[in-house]
């Protein structure tokens, strides 16, 4: 494995060793390749960019990471450790969680029934148990409904605690559904397009959040995004893929840079 | 310990909350939401932690005399920073905080703060950028944590840490704390607070133990408040309101201050809390109103037909009952259903349940508005006050409660009406002076303590209360000489939900003018209901539908205002609809919220123009300031509608 060690970025944080791998990854739907052997690796506390014009397979890429897709070829590595095949939840349970591209929140219940549902895969106590609210259920439930509540602070959405989330703006439930992957207390978070449809004000507050997010709980945050602008602000390295393949990989300034990048995605340099 | 006599009478406000956590040791002092649930700290806890945070300021080297200023929404750690500095013998002097850094700048350098207490990221980056310039910024403190890991803290703290640092270091100073609370004197320095300038430059008015605690003891007594009050804090911390109830009369009779969660949770919070002592300025009261009626317009036929039904009984003989006249039986009765169906949950809803005591004060409320709440058996009263008197001049006791006064005299005060109409005040609570600006002083208090409130207003015959018509300075002559109030035409004219601020001119000019701000909430409404689409609230304002309902509203102000032979010219021939709302970012109001008449009259001064020079409509460019202080453009043409008056003015205008 090629880990480097660690390092501390201008601003002061710290980006750490290598946490997921992705190696040789090429994904086909029958005769249709999504992604063609792509590698490129995400490292402990950034926050790593994937960019690429419609259909350029970057969706496809997040729902390999999320264990959503199986890829027919190459490998994933998590922590250090070849991973297995796995179920979407097991994905879950090792510690990697997302956010949709189109919302997928339930619409009838409160913003706080919503962000608990996030905390399903840490719960321990049995169905009988939570069923008849007796024994360790309880103190769990208080338990857990604390961390939310720091979430729920953190995301500055107190005024929104009680209110279902079907009456809610969309900038607003983009934000619960970050609040949601956040209640999962994740290594790596997983966003998929987190400001498409929103106006510049929303998207600064979510821009501040992402940040906030990477700085105090040290997240690890992968996401697709096609505001370039907030793309090369926000990200510490960008993967850039069009067609499936990847054409570049580095820093903001060096992808910027990068003649193929230009040519495919900034569509400056055509003759 | 050894107390010296001042601590043990409680003649300041740290000698108070010591004693506060003796009496009422176990009692709640302070609660605050965080996480979704009320936390609280009894006086004892409360005392404890205040004095380990002023021997952390020790540690920081806070010294005697020093200004440490305090920003930040309402919560307790800002309140306890307040107290831990005159712990210290510094002086606390809390700022508003939207200001934005330009405004905060001023003021900041004016006072020559050393500390700065900040309640989170925001507003420390506004210190931080005043402090490039203003050297005497020692120590900025800040209360929430979070985005604050990457900053530079060799001169900046966590709220916690000095905190810690305090409590630790307790043996090393508590003897030196101890000797400078005995140090403090009834007449020293207490806090400052800034006024909201309303013209020119916000002044810091010094204000002692003594203003503080008397006014504090008189007013309590007046109103019969005791250490049962629940109150929630969510004022502005600057604002002298805030400290009279939050600080002054809390620590004199040991009642609790409830801090919201947020300002967006407000709402939720006065529910939770149900306050029995409550302080509201008229637009929230109006905010509350609007809500239910818009609420019951869309309610089921049924209910809108029981409300409308109880509220009119209400109306009727609510208010008597509450001033405890004699009111039939058969009413009473109906009262009381009403009040099972109606205004029992409707009290509930609002978060007013058990109100005892409720003030509004600030600006003229709407007979209507204020109306609606006695009705429901809420005891809202008003008082007049200003920051110089450490609040209070005037207010209404129980039982003589009317929408057009402002009341009695308050305990302790004297007041007295000048040739010119001006009102003029004495009391305990007088302020000592205008911080580094003896000029003012001297212009605003004389020799015997008398202070000019730069307000115009009459004793009423029979009743002793006071009415106050309009800023002594804003009372000018039309061009015929007829008297000019515009505030009296622009409440007015306010009272209607649909108007939010409105802004007359007739100084010196042959017939008045007014710009108008529609209430984008109740408008809004009105247009999802009648299916008028818009998409900003620009289009809305120039509506024509608009215009027209504008219109009636200001016709029947004018007929209103015929009534009044006095102020008969006080009519509106012509009004606009401003394309923007007027906002304290822009400069137009205070951030109290009050129009800034002259700076109105430059900025637009085109349309005011336009106005008088008979156009129907005007092309306008405005600058606007966005939250964050940038600045924009925005273009628009208004339209210029004219208005029926009535009776005599008519002849007036024809000429």
């Amino acid at each position: 494995m090629n880990a480097m060690s660690p390092e501390v970025t201008a601003d002061g944080r710290k980006i750490g060793p290598v946490l997921m791998e992705m190696k040789s990854i090429t994904l086909r739907f029958g005769g249709v390749k999504a992604i063609t052997d792509i590698s490129f690796d995400i490292r402990e506390g950034e926050i790593r960019a994937i960019i690429g014009p419609n259909g350029a397979g970057k969706s496809s890429m997040l729902n390999v990471i999320s264990g959503f897709y199986v890829p027919q070829e190459g490998e994933v590595w998590f922590r250090g450790a070849r991973r297995p095949q796995m179920k979407p939840y097991q994905v879950a349970r090792q510690g990697i969680a997302r956010t949709f591209q189109n919302i997928a929140l339930f619409d009838g219940m409160s913003v706080l029934d919503n962000i608990m549902t996030g905390r399903l895969t840490l719960m321990r106590s049995g169905l009988l148990s939570q069923a008849i609210w007796w024994g360790s259920a309880e103190k769990e439930e208080t338990a857990h409904r604390e961390k939310v509540e720091k979430i729920i602070d953190f995301l500055e959405i107190q005024n929104i605690r009680k209110t279902p989330v079907g009456r809610l703006p969309y900038g607003l439930k983009k934000r619960v559904e970050l609040a949601r992957a956040l209640a999962a207390e994740p290594k790596l978070l997983l966003l998929d397009e987190p400001m498409a449809g929103m106006n510049v004000e929303e998207k600064e507050d979510m821009c501040r959040f992402i940040l906030d997010v990477n700085d105090e709980f040290g997240t690890t945050i992968a996401l697709i995004e096609h505001d370039m602008g907030v793309v090369m602000d926000l990200s510490d390295r960008v993967v850039v893929m069009d067609y499936g393949k990847k054409i570049g990989d580095g820093t903001p300034d060096a992808v910027r840079r990068n003649p193929d990048v230009i040519n495919a995605y900034l569509g400056v340099a055509h003759e | 310990m050894n107390e010296s006599d001042a601590v043990a009478e409680g003649r300041s406000i740290p000698a108070l909350m010591a004693l506060n956590a003796r009496r009422h040791a176990s009692r709640p002092a302070y609660r605050e939401k965080e996480f979704g649930i009320w936390q609280s700290w009894t006086w004892a806890e409360a005392h404890e932690e205040t004095r380990s945070l002023a021997m952390g300021f020790l540690a920081l080297g806070l010294n005697p005399g020093d200004h440490v200023a305090i920003v930040g929404r309402n919560r307790p750690a800002l309140y306890w920073s307040m107290v831990a500095a005159q712990m210290c013998g510094a002086v606390p002097v809390p700022l508003y905080q939207d200001a934005v850094a330009e405004e905060m700048d001023y003021v900041l350098d004016h006072a020559g703060a050393r500390f700065v207490v900040c309640g989170d990221q925001e507003q420390v980056d506004k210190v931080i950028e005043v402090q490039e310039r203003l050297q005497h910024i020692e120590q900025v403190i800040y209360v929430d944590k979070r985005g604050m890991r990457k900053y530079d803290h060799s001169r900046l703290n966590a709220l916690e840490d000095v905190l810690a640092e305090g409590r630790a270091a307790h043996h090393r100073f508590e003897a030196e704390l101890q000797a400078r609370i005995d140090r403090i004197g009834y007449d020293d320095t207490c806090v400052m607070l800034y006024t909201s300038g309303t013209t020119g430059k916000p002044k810091g008015v010094v204000l002692s133990n003594r203003n503080i605690i008397e006014t504090a003891k008189n007013s309590a007594t007046f109103d019969h408040l005791t250490r049962a009050e629940e109150v929630l804090a969510y004022l502005p911390m600057a604002w002298v309101g805030d400290f009279i109830f939050s600080v002054g009369q809390a620590m004199w009779t040991g009642f609790c201050v409830n801090c919201p969660e947020s300002a967006a949770t407000m709402m939720t919070d006065l529910r939770e809390i149900g306050p029995t002592y409550f302080f509201a300025p008229p637009r929230v009261f109006e905010g509350q109103l609007t809500q239910v009626m818009i609420r019951m317009e869309d309610a089921g036929r049924f209910k809108r037909w029981l409300f409308h039904r109880y509220m009119a009984v209400a109306r009727r003989v609510g208010p008597a009952i509450l001033d405890g006249k004699p009111v039939g039986l058969a009413d009473r009765l109906s009262y009381a259903l009403g009040d099972l169906l109606i205004y029992g949950p409707l009290k509930n809803t609002l978060g007013f349940s058990r109100i005892r005591v409720g003030y509004t004060a600030g600006e003229a409320i709407g007979p209507e508005i204020f109306d609606f709440y006695r009705a429901l058996g809420i005891n809202l009263k008003q008082l007049y006050g200003q920051t110089e008197a450490s609040v209070f001049i005037t207010q209404q006791p129980d039982g003589q409660v009317r929408s057009d006064t402002v009341g009695v005299p308050s305990p302790g005060v004297e007041v007295r009406i000048a040739e010119t109409g001006e009102v003029f005040y004495r009391s305990p609570g007088t302020f000592v002076s205008y911080y580094k600006n003896e000029a003012s002083t001297a212009s605003t208090k004389d020799a015997e303590g008398w202070v000019a409130t730069g307000d115009a207003g009459f004793f009423e015959e029979g009743t002793g209360h006071l009415r106050i018509i309009d800023r002594a300075k804003d009372v000018g002559r039309m061009a015929d000489g007829r008297l000019f109030a515009p505030k009296y035409v622009e409440n007015k004219l306010k009272f209607y939900p649909n108007i939010l601020e409105a802004v007359v001119f007739g100084a010196g000019r042959s017939f008045c003018t007014a710009f108008i701000n529609i209430d984008l909430n109740a408008v809004g409404n009105w247009a999802e209901r009648n299916n008028i689409a818009y998409s900003s609230y620009q289009e809305l304002a120039a509506h024509p539908e608009v215009y027209e309902t504008i219109r009636g509203h200001v016709e029947e102000v004018n007929r209103s205002v015929a009534e009044d032979p006095m102020l008969s010219g006080c009519q509106i021939h012509r009004f606009l609809i401003l394309h923007k709302e007027l906002d304290a970012d822009d400069g137009e109001l205070t951030r109290t919220r009050k129009v800034r008449r002259n700076i109105i009259a430059e900025k637009f001064a085109d349309l005011i123009e336009a106005l008088y020079a008979g156009k129907d409509r005007i092309y306008t460019e405005t600058e606007v300031t966005y939250e964050d202080g940038r600045k924009g453009a925005i273009k628009a043409t208004l339209t210029i509608a004219d208005a029926a008056v009535a009776g005599g003015a008519e002849r007036m205008a024809a000429e």
